[in-house]
This record gives C-alpha cells, structure tokens and sequence, in this order.
C-alpha cells in the first residue's frame, strides 16, 4: 500500500466483535486454532497469546447511571512511533517499516522477551516451544503486495479500515465528533503517536486493559538513549544488559517459560 | 424478504425483533449500520442483549414467546393515535372490506372453532360480496363489521398495562418503539422489520409475522423502498431450498403439495386456483394451472398428457388434514412407522426437538443413509450415549458429498437473489454433489422398477431426469434450464392487449412465468424462478452488473431475483393510486402516463385510479389489497396473544386459552410438558452464535472457530446466579422435563429478570451448537435434550425460542 507512514483506524462503534479478523489473522498468518474452554464470558482465548496476535476484547459495562453497553475492542500492536519494542530488542527482530508500523522478523528473534516488558500496551506474547516471541506485524507481506492487512479485509461493518496516516486521524476525529458524547480519539497523542488508532465509544479509562497514558518505560529512555551509546564505549555492556533485565523483570523464575499452549487461563 | 438486504439502508426506522442480525447475518448487517450512519433509528427488541443489540440506538428486553402481545399493543397504539397511513390503508388493504356477520371473536376463539380436532372451520372468515361477488366495502371505514372497525376492537384489549405485565416491558419502553415506530406512517417516511428464526421458533411463529404485516400496512410499510417484512434467512441458501420446496406442504415455486381427497387434477386445480370477480384485481394465481401443469411435464415430458391428467395420479398425496414435518415424521419413526430415512446435509439428533426422542427413533430403523461433508451424531446415533451398539439392527450408510464450494450452481438470499456460483476445488475422494447422488440413486431406483415394476412404478419410470452430462456427471445448466422452463412443442403466444402475437420453436427456453401454459407445451420445474435462463444462452443469475439506475440499491443487473428481477415485491404501493411516487425522495416506481419506470413494477397494467384497466398492487392477493384480515391462517385471521406451549403462567392473562388452539399436540410417552411448574421455574430459549453454525456440523471441525467458542454455555443474569450459588465459569446442569443439558454458567448482565403478572421471572439462554461426537472430547451435547416436540399451527416449525427448565449446580 501507498504511504509512507499508515494508520489502521478501528472505529470500536462499528463493530459487532463477529471476531472475523481474529479468525483472519489467524488463517492469513497460519496461526492454529488451540483448544480452550469455555470460561464464563465470549472472548476466548481469554487473552493474546503467541497464536493469536489479535483479539476482541468483551467488556459489560454499566455506567453510574446503571446504562449498560457491551463494549468490544479489537486488542493488538499499536505500532507506536516511539517503539519501546525495537529500542530494546538486542537483535534486530522488530524494526520500523517504510510505512511507520512495527514489523518482526521472526528468524532473528533470539526469545530474551525485553519487548514484552518494554511494550506499554503489553502486547508480544512468548511461545516456549519455538523459543520466539510473536506479535502483529500488520500484515507486512500484504501492505508490501498492496493489499489490507487481513483483520481490515475481513471486516464487514467497516469498523477496520486503514489509509494515509494524515487522512486516517482526520476521518477518526470527524467520527468521534460526530458520535458526540464520551467519544474520543485513541492513539495519536502519545509514543509520538501509533499507527493504530481508536475511535472509542466511551472515554479510554472505562476500557479494560487500555492504558490511560502509555510511554516508553523510564528505564528503556535511561537505557537506550543514555546508557546504552556509553555501554557501547566501555566494556560493561554485559552487565548493564543484566542490569536492564532486572530492573525490568526482576528475577528470573522459571514460569518465565510457561508455554500459554494450552489457551491461558 | 419482501425487499432485499441492500435496500435496509434506505429505511428511517429498523426495528430488529425476533433477529439478532449483528451475530447471524454480520455481512448484511452492515447495511442497517448504514441506515443508522444516514439517521435512522435501529431497534432491538429481543429477550436478551446480544452483540446486535449493542450496535443499535437501543435494546428492549421482552419475555420470550410474547412478540403477539407486544406487536398487538403497538397496533393498538397506532389505531387509537391516528398515526396510521389513511390514503394507503383505505385503498390498498383490505380495511373497508365487510366481514361475514357469522364471524365472532371471543375469549382467545374465533369463530368454527372444534376442540377435538384443534382445528378451525373458516366459512365464516370471509367477506359480505355484492351481486357481482365483489366483496363489499364502507370506504369510511365506520361500519362497525368492517375490517378496520374490526381490527380496531381486537387490539383495543391490548393495552399498555396488559401488554407490559404480559411482556415484562416497561410502559416506558413499550411507548418508546411505538412512538418511534409509528412515526414511519406518513408518506415520506419507511420502516423496515427485519427477523429470523427469533418470530418463526414459536407455537405462533406465522403469526408474529403477520402481525407485523398487519402494522407494515397500517404505515403504509409495504412495497416501498425502505420497508418491508424481512426474514433474513440463514447461510448458505435457506432461500434457494425453501423455493425448491423443502418444505412438505409445498412442490417447487410454492405450489401446493397434493392430498388424497384432491384425486383428480381438476378438483385439485379447482382448489388452487382463487377466482376473483372483481375486475381490478389482477388475482395473479388465476395462472396457477399453468405453473402446475408445466411443473407435471417438467417431471415426465411426452409420457404426461392430457390424457392421464399430466401424470397428476403418479404424484403422492397426503392424507387429508395430516401433517408430514420432521417432527411428525420422527414421532411416526418412534412409533415405529418409518423403515428407512435419508438425512442429506442434516443432523437431527442435534438439531431436532426432544434429542432423546429422536435418537430413540432412529433406533427403530432398518436402514439409514446420510449424506454430508462430515460424520455427524445422526450418523453415528447407534453408538451414541446410552446406545448399546450390539443390539441395533440399523443399516448405515454414509456417502461423502461435496462442500458448496466445490460445485458449481446457484444460492439465493434471502432477497430472493438467485446467484451464480462456480467450483473453487475438486471434491476430494469419492465426495459427488448431493444432486448427483440423487440422480444417480434415481437411475438405479428406475432400473429396478423396470425389470420388477412396484406400487405406482409409473411415476418413477417415466421419470425423464437426463441432468447427466456426457461424462456421467450432473450437469447443472441442463437442470438451470429446466427449472426456467421450456417450450415442448411450437407454440404461438397471442398478446391480446398488445395485439401481438410471438411464434416459439420447440426446445427454445421460456422468456419467464408469463408464457407457461396449462395445455403441456410447456415444462418448468419452478415458475418462480422462470426467466433465470434466456433463449439466447444468458444465465442471468451469473450476471454482475454493478448498475444502480435508481441510486436505491436495486441493482437490477446484479444476478436474477425472482419474480422476473423484481427487487421490492407489491412496489406498485409505494406510489399512490394515480401512479405518483409517495416518497419523491426514494422513487421506486413512477407511472409515466403509459408505463412504469424503476424497479421491474407488480404488472404491466396502469394505476388503481384507471378504473378501466387499473389494477390493485398486491397482486398475489386474491382480492388485490393487503390482507388486514388475513382468513388464511390456522388460528385465526387476526393474530392472537397465546401462551408457548411451556411458559411460567398458568392462565393467559388475556384469555381462557393458554396455548395456540390450533397447534397439535405430540402425545407419545416421550411428549412431557412441565407448565408452570415449581420444577422448572425458568424460561429458557435457544440461538446459534456467529462463531458456529445451526448444529456446528460443519464449524465444531474447525479449530479456529472451536477456539472461540468451544463448547456448550447458557447465559444466566447475575441475580439468579446468586439465587442459586452459580459462579461465572462453573459447570452447571440445564434440565427440562424432557432431558438434561450439562454446561458451562456464563454469568452475565445481559440477562435480567423480567416482571410478568406481578411475578419475577428469569430467562435463561443456550446456543444449540453443540454434539456428542466431536470435538473428540466433547463435553457437550444438544441443548434440543431440554426442547419440546410441538411447533407452529402453519408450518409446524418448532418451538425452540420459549420453554421452561431449572438450572442447579452439579
């Protein structure tokens, strides 16, 4: 597709959480379907897991009025500008695109998992047995084919579109205008703005699992933009890498390497 | 659909009730997301909140299996209100016509009623007729025996308090769709309804529909752009199966299957086809006996003549005032009446009322043959639970049939769209079309009957089915063609009003329905879909022309709808009686002063108000208006509030009659009802999920689709989990009188109980997606365990919305 720099606009009004992207991504992607159980609610598997990059989120809200909305939210990479992800990653894996999004190349990815720790809206997911971490790279191969990315070719209400980057935030804020009320635009104002964005119904903070002001961990600005260009001059670089590590994840245990196989929960 | 799904962008007010369109239709929903983004107000009125409902402007929650109620406050409200459409009512219903003084409605009953047979006598449900048999009419709709007056006092009983404590909608809420609903009866303003299998899975399914109708014509509703009554119908081709008669009462194009007391052609034509005396109704099914009798030489060609009546004896013939529906015909297989069953495509075992029943049934079989894409529990029911495999004597065959994606023909939607579809892969292995499996079985059938003859051999060897290309395979363009009909022999068409007269050769294809003849020229297997194929080699159900000359969505080069490309049925009523459009903002139609312009128009003939040549637009009526008093149906020709057959209340709170008088009653050992019952406290109604489909025959296979939704649930509200100790998550039992359902509790908010005759009910609700037999750890198993055996009067589509059952922790 034509940029240089894309947005993916999910209108969350528009939906109906048919979940035909989630399945999409996974057919386009080659990603299997795993068994699960029924755990009291419609989205399953519960979370985003190694085989499942996206993921409609269901929500039953109840305002303090007592008005209740079903809310569903499409989960997956925001494809930040100011990408926790690649700053940390040691060897290359997620890299930024000609089209502004984050891609990931899977053969390089060494399975050390700073991403994960790294990424505000706690997006990559690890799978144990291949060693990998995976996310959505907006389908790359297809926007490089001129082609949708499959979660936007799939959907049928025109919740999901994506175009020019200007264009895409004009259209979101328009729509949120139009909506009224609570709605708001989600995605263009911090990380030196993502390549997915949201037109929400209600004001972010109701949204489950939707961070009010996602950044850039201080320890990754500290690390990447500071220590880092220093390390590379001294010999430390080892133990500052340890270092990252721990003030990120702590210590290591080993549920570290549960392998989410069996579809979490 | 009376319009199609590309038009529900055009309506001002979308009420979705007995549908959850968002789950079940999420392609076509798009286009009731585009009326919404143009203004227009999306209802969902529904027992639970879906993901349908959280895509409209709002959701009203009502009791399950009291739509009646509901919608007959609604008509109350319009009447009462003056809101309803008056040029369109007083001249293209039926409102003035006057109604037989031997008519009466009293206490849940009209008129003829026998308790015995459950059955009506309807001589009195007809019109007073002047000398020349024209039904009578007081165009100032004051007559108290006038339709209107009629109409009027039936839903007078239907107040806001009895519609509300029947319902448990709030008075508020009820007032609310009224309002916002009835505002669409004026000139420039449309209304649409859209449903599903929410309306048809009820003792009185037919009925809510014909509720509804009764208000689309009192807004003036029908015929335009906009509006209409719209079943949206399942994947892949509900529509196509139901126009080839799937259904037992019917042969192909809805014409009417026979019974045994209509032992001649004549008398049977002679029943059929309704005679109209007044001159302005076209009565368009006075042409019935050239549909049936070119469907007649569709069959068997040169070997059905004059002589033999067409071969009209060689057809089977119901017994009189017997009912053949799958749910007779497992109630005669437990009864032990049924030897041998083909179950193509299907899977009863799960998806037929009262499972336990029905697997008891098959048992009783000496053969059964299955025909489908996977194994399913039906196939494979003499090792399921409880079933002792040695001692079954049931022959099983199981053939392997090709998906729809690997054969070429045509699926219509519910818009009555017939389209073209081509073969995306070979089948794999032995896997044959099902048509061809049955051409194939029929060849060997007839060989048989050649060499040993049987009971009525006749009709099985005349059969002339050569739909065989040269390879041995079916050749679906000779059975297109077929179904579009043909001239036999040459035949000469006189056009008396044009003064034309065309000549056709033999063999040619007909141009449509129009040319069929009641003398055997011709042979048409389904009049409805005539015209579909032309003389020239044009399929036009391939066609796919993006054209859209009326900026309405017609798109009139887009595949064939039938009847003749018609894309709004009865579109005559969307101008007024001198031919002008109503809504000069979405002009369907236009009478230019010699012929009609945009949509493909009801008939040729000029507007009403030419009382020479003029026709009425409901053409398909016998009468040519819109039916408010509708005689046809089995329990009346104004739709009443019953009861389900199981529901929490004792007494109908509007009558003496619990239940649909005229439903039939199942009555074998295994027919258990619990109404009202201490035991089984809680109204339960059962939905697919857009994740599977109907039985998840096809979708439990699919890993994807099995992630998502992996095994059976029932949705409980967040006070009777409390009530009952149920957590979220928690594996529970769902049970009715019938059977047992073991599950998994999704408790949730979208369930709320509901205030009912000054009591608290709750509803409950289970997907029926679900078997024994896959995935291979399967859990689950039917909800149609808890469903009982009792369906619609009409139609006796079962009652699958609204039963009662308990819910207890294991």
């Amino acid at each position: 597709m034509k940029g240089p720099e894309l947005v993916k606009l999910i209108d969350t009004t528009l939906c109906t959480a048919c979940r035909g992207c989630q399945v999409a991504c996974k057919q386009w992607n080659e990603l299997p379907g795993l068994k699960t159980r029924q755990l009291g609610t419609y989205q399953n598997p519960p979370d985003l897991q190694w085989n499942t990059w996206t993921l409609i989120r269901f929500q039953e809200y109840e305002d303090k009025d007592g008005n209740f909305e079903w809310l569903f939210r499409k989960d997956g990479c925001m494809h930040c500008t100011d990408a926790a992800c690649v700053k940390v990653c040691p060897s290359g894996a997620l890299f930024h695109t000609e089209y502004g999004t984050v891609g990931l190349a899977k053969e390089k990815c060494i399975g050390c998992k700073e991403c994960i720790a790294a990424c505000p809206f706690d997006i990559p997911r690890y799978d144990g047995a291949t060693d990998k971490v995976y996310k959505c790279d907006l389908c790359l191969t297809r926007l490089r084919a001129d082609q949708q990315p499959a979660c936007v070719k799939s959907c049928p209400t025109g919740a999901l579109t994506i175009g020019a980057k200007d264009a895409m935030i004009r259209k979101a804020y328009a729509r949120a205008k139009a909506l009224g009320g609570d709605a708001s635009v989600y995605g263009d104002k911090f990380v030196d703005g993502t390549h997915v964005i949201y037109v929400l119904g209600q004001k972010p903070e109701v949204y489950d699992e939707l961070p009010k002001h996602p950044s850039v961990p201080a320890a990754i600005i500290v690390w990447k933009d500071f220590l880092k260009p220093l390390s590379l001059l001294a010999a430390g670089g080892v133990l500052a890498g340890s270092f990252l590590h721990y003030i990120i994840h702590g210590p290591k245990t080993p549920d570290d390497d549960v392998n989410t196989k069996e579809g979490g929960a | 659909m009376t319009n199609h799904y590309c038009d529900l962008k055009n309506a001002d007010v979308v009420l979705i009730m007995g549908s959850n369109a968002a789950e079940h239709h999420p392609i076509a929903f798009k286009w009731i997301l585009r009326a919404k983004e143009h203004g227009a107000t999306i209802i969902h009125v529904d027992p639970r909140y879906t993901r349908t409902s959280a895509r409209c402007d709002f959701h009203v929650p009502l009791r399950s299996g009291t739509d009646i109620a509901f919608l007959g406050g609604m008509i109350s409200y319009i009447i009462e209100n003056d809101k309803y459409f008056k040029d369109y009512v007083l001249n293209y219903t039926n409102a003035s016509f006057i109604v037989n003084s031997g008519f009466h409605f009293e206490d849940g009953l009209f008129s003829g009623y026998d308790a015995k047979k459950r059955k009506y006598d309807k001589s009195t449900w007809v019109f007073d007729q002047d000398g020349r048999g024209v039904p009578q009419r007081d165009m100032t709709l004051s007559q108290p025996r006038s339709v209107f007056q009629l109409l009027k006092k039936h839903y007078s009983r239907y107040t806001l308090d009895k519609v509300s404590s029947i319902t448990g909608v709030s008075k508020e809420n009820l007032l609310k769709v009224y309002e916002i609903y009835a505002s669409t009866g004026v000139a420039d303003k449309a209304g649409t309804e859209c449903y599903a299998l929410g309306w048809t899975h009820h003792t009185t399914g037919s009925q809510n529909i014909r509720t509804m109708s009764i208000i689309q014509l009192l807004l003036g509703n029908m015929g335009i752009a906009g509006g209409g009554i719209n079943a949206l119908r399942g994947e892949p081709n509900v529509q196509g199966s139901t126009d080839h008669c799937i259904l037992y009462g019917n042969l192909p194009g809805y014409l009417k299957m026979l019974s045994a007391s209509l032992d001649t052609l004549e008398k049977y034509l002679h029943k059929y086809t309704p005679q109209s005396k007044d001159p302005q109704s076209a009565n368009y099914y006075s042409n019935y006996p050239k549909f049936f009798v070119s469907f007649l030489k569709s069959l068997w060609e040169d070997k059905a003549t004059k002589e033999n009546q067409f071969g009209y004896a060689w057809l089977p013939k119901m017994d009189d005032g017997k009912a053949y529906s799958t749910m007779h015909l497992f109630d005669a297989m437990y009864a032990g009446k049924v030897k041998g069953f083909f179950a193509i495509g299907a899977d009863p075992a799960v998806s037929t009322p009262n499972s336990n029943k029905v697997r008891k049934a098959l048992q009783n079989l000496d053969w059964l043959v299955g025909e489908n894409i996977f194994n399913n529990e039906t196939y494979e029911f003499w090792r399921g639970p409880g079933v002792d495999p040695t001692k079954n004597k049931t022959e099983c065959f199981l053939l392997p049939a090709a998906a729809s994606m690997e054969k070429e023909g045509s699926q219509s939607n519910s818009g009555r769209w017939v389209q073209w579809k081509y073969k995306a892969a070979e089948a794999p292995g032995d896997a044959l079309p099902v048509g061809e499996i049955e051409i194939k079985i029929m060849a060997a059938v007839k060989k048989l009957y050649e060499k040993e003859g049987g009971p009525n051999a006749e009709a099985i060897v005349n059969l002339k089915w050569d739909y065989l290309d040269g390879k041995g395979h079916m050749d679906v363009i000779k059975v297109a063609k077929r179904i579009n009909g043909v001239f036999l022999e040459d035949t000469v068409i006189e056009d008396k009003a044009k003064g034309t007269k065309t000549e056709f050769k033999k063999g040619e294809l007909v141009p449509g329905f129009g040319n069929l003849q009641a003398d055997g020229k011709t042979a048409c297997g389904n009049w409805c879909i005539s015209g579909s194929y032309t003389a020239d080699g044009i399929n036009k159900m391939a066609s796919r022309g993006k054209e859209d000359p009326t900026g309405l969505g017609l798109f009139p080069n887009w595949a064939f709808a039938w009847p003749v490309n018609r894309r709004i049925l009865y579109n005559r009523a969307s101008c007024d009686v001198n031919g002008r459009a109503y809504n000069p903002k979405r002009k369907l139609l236009q009478w230019t002063g010699d012929k009609w312009v945009g949509d493909v128009p009801d008939g040729p003939w000029p507007p009403q108000a030419d009382r020479a040549k003029g026709k009425y637009p409901f053409i398909m009526q016998k009468d040519g208006l819109g039916a408010l008093f509708g005689p046809g149906m089995a329990e009346g020709p104004f739709p009443e509030h019953y009861e389900p057959l199981e529901g929490p209340l004792a007494k109908n709170p509007l009558s003496s009659q619990l239940i649909n008088p005229a439903a039939e009653i199942f009555k074998s050992d295994m027919d258990k009802v619990a109404n009202a019952s201490e035991k089984f406290p809680y109204v339960c109604t059962t939905y697919s999920c857009t994740e599977h489909w109907c039985t998840g025959a096809l979708t439990r296979w699919q890993a994807w689709l099995l992630e998502m939704q992996p095994e059976l649930y029932v949705e409980i509200g967040e006070k009777l989990a409390r009530e009952k100790g149920i957590k979220n998550g928690q594996r529970i039992k769902v049970s009715s009188i019938r059977g047992e359902a073991p599950c998994i509790a999704m408790v949730t908010k979208r369930f709320k109980p509901f205030r009912v005759e000054g009591k608290e009910v709750h509803q409950v609700g289970m997907p029926f997606n679900y078997g024994w037999l896959f995935p291979k750890d399967s859990t689950s198993d039917s909800t149609n365990m808890l469903t009982p055996t009792v369906g619609d009067a009409n139609t006796f589509c079962p009652e699958y919305k609204a039963f009662m059952v308990n819910v207890e922790k294991l």
